[in-house]
Formats: C-alpha cells, structure tokens, sequence
C-alpha cells in the first residue's frame, strides 16, 4: 500500500510544511501509469512524425519505407485532400453546435426542474451509450434508409420526392456526428448548471432582471466553464471520426479520419496517413489552445 | 395540444400559459425521445424473425434471445471484446487510482507536467491515437494483436480513470482523515479504514467507465487489432451486408445489465447515505 505513507500526511500536519516536503511516494504512485503514457501515447506521437517524412524507394515492396525527412509529404497529403480536411471541421463544427443547441435546454431542465428526478435523468441521458455506440450508428442508418420507417412513412406525403433519400447525405452525417457525441455536451453542461446557486438567479430577479435578462447575465457566463468542456469533448472526437462518414455518408461525405484509415488499410500509404494524423492533431491542438484562452478558462488543464 | 383554436379565451390562455412553463420539459422529453431512438429499434429489431439480413422486419420471434451465438463469429467477438475490457479496466483503474492519490494529495515537482500528460489524450481525437500507436508498432515490426489492443485501451482508459478517482478525492471532507489520526488511528489504518472506503464509489465508478470505453471503442481498436476481433470491428464489419439479429441481442442486453448495474449503484449509495 503505497498510498498511506503520504495520503494522510499531507492531510495531519499543517499543510504548508507537509506539502512542501518532497518524499518519494507521489512519484512512486504516478511512475507505472506515466511510464505506459510515455511509451505508449508519447513516443508513438514521435513514431507518427517519423513515419510522416518517410519516403517508398523505388522498387520497393509495399509497405516498405526509409526515412529520408521528405517535409513535402506534409504537402502533397494536404493538397490532395484539403477537401476532407475542410469538410471534417465544418460538420464537426456544426454537429457541436446542434449538439450545444439540443443539449443545454435538456441540461438546464435536468439541473433546476428535475425534482427528485435528477439522478434518473442522468442516468437515462448516459443510458444509450450502453448500447454498443456502432450499433446505434447502424440502427440509424436503417432508421433513415431507403427501406427504413422515416421514408416509407414520408413517401406517403404527397409533396414528398419518390427519389428523395436520408442516407448518404451530409445530412445524415452530421446528424449522426450530433447524436453520438451528445452525452459529451449534456453532462459537462449539466455539471456546471448544477453548481449554480439558486440564490443568484435570486438575486438577479430581485433586481427586477427578468427571467430573459437573467438567463443571459447570470446562468450563461456562469455556465461557461461546462460550455466550453461541452464543445470541446464533442467537437474533438467529430472531427477525427469516420464511423459516422462512413456509415452514413456517400463518397462525397468522406471525412478526414476516412483518408487516414483507407491510406493506412486500403493504400497502404503509411506516410500519407501519418502527416494527416499529424496535420490534424496540430490543428486541433491549435484551435482548442485559441478557443480555452479566449473563453478565459483554464480549469480544464 | 395547446396549439388547438379553443373557443373560450380563458382556458386557451390557461393551456398556453401551462405550455409555456413546461416547454423546457416538453422539449427534453423530445430530446429524451430522440436518445432513445436507436436504443428502441436496436432492441426491437432483436426480435426480429431475419435470417441473414436484418434490413426489413420479417415477424417476432424469441430465437434470436435464445440463441444469441446463433450467428457465426458473434459470440467470438463478444467475448474478446470482454477479456480486453477485463484487463484493460483493471491495469487501467489500478494505473490510473495511483496517479489520482499522487496528483490530488501531493505537491511535487512535475506536477503540472503530470496534469498535461493526463490531459492530452482525451483531447487528441481517437484517430490520432490509433494511427499513431499503430505507426509505433509498424516501426517496431509488432505484429497487432489481442495483446496491442489492450495496450491502447489502458493507455485511453487511464485519463479517464485519473479525471473520475481525482474528483471523488477533492470531494472528501479532510477533516474524516484527521478524526481517525486524532483516534489514534496510524496512517495505514486511515487509509485503509477511512479514506479508501470513502474513494470507492469514485474508483468503482472509474472502473465502469473504463469498461464501458474499452468495449464500446472501434477506431483505436480498428488501427491496432490485427484479425483479432472486438464486438464493435464486428459490427462495422458486417455493417455492409446487414448485421445479423443476434448483435443486437448482445447490444440489447448490455444496455439492461449496464442499467441495472447502474441502478443499483444508485441504490447502494442512497442507502449508506442514510
């Protein structure tokens, strides 16, 4: 039991002195999850940026690479499929707002109306994600096919198109990308509406706000922290997913995590694959760097 | 309903008063409705008299429940899906508790540097990882296997375990740990009669969220699986000529025993509150 020596420590003497007193334990308690991260999440990172400048000789058998430090495969990677790069940030970028859109009404409801209620909306808002998050997908894409309910009940209507389809369209992408990640959106949202004094909005109306103004003054930039975790967690995985693409979309939709996996399966194109990886990690990293300093908080990190 | 032209004034400003106060609920109730969806039809479709192709209802039949390894390869897939889960929960929640003790009982030097790493692979998208670990082991000449895919799922799963155990720790009330030392209680049996009781919701919670990670996740598994099959690479892969019936009793039936692993973790809680 390695925990004790410094657990209660830390907790029995005053906690200046205890805190600042260096023993060995916290490091013995983080080397073994840290030493798998290193190895495992860490140098792979590095093993991708190696990979990314890798170079097939000529002749070469498939799949065989030198590392010859080629930069302008970044280059070639990213002209030839600006397209779904550009793409994969614009319905991930939408799919997060829908997402913030269906989720903080659903959020604020669970956090001030629920009652006693509370925990079992919570539990039943996290419940989907039971189900296998593939079959879900799938069922949609039955839901919304061409043989599916939702189409034979609207091809009854009589201004309905008889060629009119749900599947595989950007539609159905996005709709899917909106879904998948929605427990993502309400339940941070949730947290930070829940930590929300009621006697603020108290307060606010005994000012004469009114409950728009009060809305907009006191519980918005009060919930911003769960705003800014909620876009976040919904937008990052939106934009590297290719289930959702590929299920539900046409070779039109593809997204960039779709490149990435038919170049590293179907092309066998390691090199390729590896500088899109890259080229997306940065953006992102850059995007959420921007986007935390500009909503002023760092509680994430 | 409040939508209708009803004659008298009063009541049809009553309906649309009674509307505009429970609009939050009607609207969750349709967002709920929306969650449930697929939820609904995957479990519906269990019952469904297929054959092959699982595309069109074709009349209701228990066979499916019966018989979930009915169809070839499902219950293989399933059952590697859960050993990975297995382990990986449990390296991943051991791994991941101790970096949480360290990290909220603890000032030391690389702290922050602790927190980045912890950070980083929840906010770098599942494709990156995959391809990257993947490269990793390409570089290598490892071949994927059962054995990479629960490399990858500890190294997702700890962050997650690190975040959850951590705020159950911030959570404690400090003052319970000084009352047992005051009792005369020696840092050993503190901890292990006061503090680790109090973390367990936290770390049983970890653990649950880490299966649950670990058996739903497709994309890292996909890049790092080999031919070993998980229950999601089994789904995505017969996805293109219909997914026979029985995946969805194996989906239908997680969802009910997660619920009510769930429920009765609610329960407990509730009942030692009191």
């Amino acid at each position: 039991m390695a925990f004790l020596q410094g657990t209660t420590k830390s907790q029995s003497g005053a906690k200046g002195d205890s805190l600042k007193k260096r023993s060995l334990t916290p490091y013995l308690l983080i080397a073994p999850g840290l030493i798998w991260l290193i190895t495992f999440f860490v140098i792979p990172i590095f093993s991708l940026g190696s990979t990314s400048t890798m170079v097939r000789p000529q002749g070469a058998q498939i799949g065989t690479y030198v590392q010859e430090l080629r930069f302008a495969n970044y280059v070639d990677a990213f002209l030839a499929n600006q397209e779904q790069y550009v793409r994969s940030f614009l319905y991930a970028g939408i799919a997060t707002i829908l997402a913030l859109a269906i989720s903080y009404p659903l959020a604020y409801m669970i956090a001030f109306r629920a009652g006693k209620y509370r925990n079992i909306l919570l539990v039943l808002v996290v419940a989907p994600f039971f189900t296998s998050f593939l079959l879900r997908t799938v069922a949609w894409s039955q839901i919304l096919g061409d043989e599916g309910p939702v189409l034979s009940t609207l091809r009854f209507l009589p201004f309905i198109d008889e060629s009119l389809r749900l599947t595989a369209t950007p539609f159905a992408v996005v709709s899917g990308l909106t879904y998948n990640f929605l427990p993502f959106m309400t339940l941070p949202l949730y947290a930070s509406l829940e930590r929300i004094d009621p006697r603020t909005l108290e307060a606010s109306g005994d000012l004469y706000a009114n409950g728009f103004i009060t809305f907009r003054k006191v519980t918005v930039p009060l919930s911003m922290p769960g705003v800014v975790a909620g876009t976040l967690l919904t937008f990052i995985p939106a934009a590297g997913d290719y289930v959702n693409a590929a299920l539900l979309g046409n070779p039109s939709t593809k997204m960039i995590g779709n490149v990435i996996e038919s170049r590293f399966f179907a092309v066998v194109d390691y090199p390729t694959a590896a500088a899109l990886s890259f080229t997306l990690m940065a953006t992102i990293l850059i995007l959420v760097t921007l986007y935390i300093r500009k909503s002023g908080t760092d509680e994430l990190v | 309903m409040s939508t209708q032209v009803i004659p008298k004034p009063s009541l049809s400003h009553r309906s649309s008063r009674w509307f505009s106060r429970n609009l939050i609920r009607i609207y969750a109730a349709l967002a709920f409705i929306y969650l449930f969806i697929p939820v609904a039809y995957t479990f519906a479709f269990s019952f469904n008299d297929s054959g092959k192709s699982n595309l069109v209802w074709q009349g209701f039949t228990l066979d499916n429940w019966k018989n979930p390894c009915g169809a070839p390869q499902v219950c293989q897939s399933v059952a590697n899906s859960l050993q990975i889960g297995f382990i990986s929960t449990l390296v991943a929640t051991v791994l991941g508790t101790m970096i949480a003790f360290a990290i909220s009982r603890h000032d030391f030097k690389g702290r922050r540097t602790t927190n980045l790493l912890i950070f980083l692979p929840m906010a770098t998208p599942e494709v990156v990882l995959g391809a990257s670990l993947l490269a990793m082991f390409l570089n290598l000449r490892v071949n994927p296997g059962f054995w990479t895919i629960v490399i990858a799922h500890v190294m997702f799963c700890i962050s997650f375990v690190v975040v959850t155990v951590k705020a159950r720790v911030a959570s404690l009330d400090p003052r319970l740990e000084q009352v047992a030392m005051d009792l005369y209680a020696n840092e050993r049996d503190t901890f292990r009669y006061v503090t680790l009781p109090l973390v367990m919701p936290g770390i049983a919670g970890a653990a649950l969220l880490a299966f649950s990670l670990s058996f739903d996740d497709f994309i890292i598994t996909n890049f790092n699986s080999g031919i070993e099959s998980t229950f999601p690479k089994f789904v995505y892969v017969s996805a293109a000529r219909g997914i026979p019936a029985q995946a969805n009793v194996i989906g239908s039936a997680m969802f009910f025993i997660a619920l009510i692993i769930v429920i009765v973790g609610q329960v407990v809680s509730r009942q030692r509150k009191k």
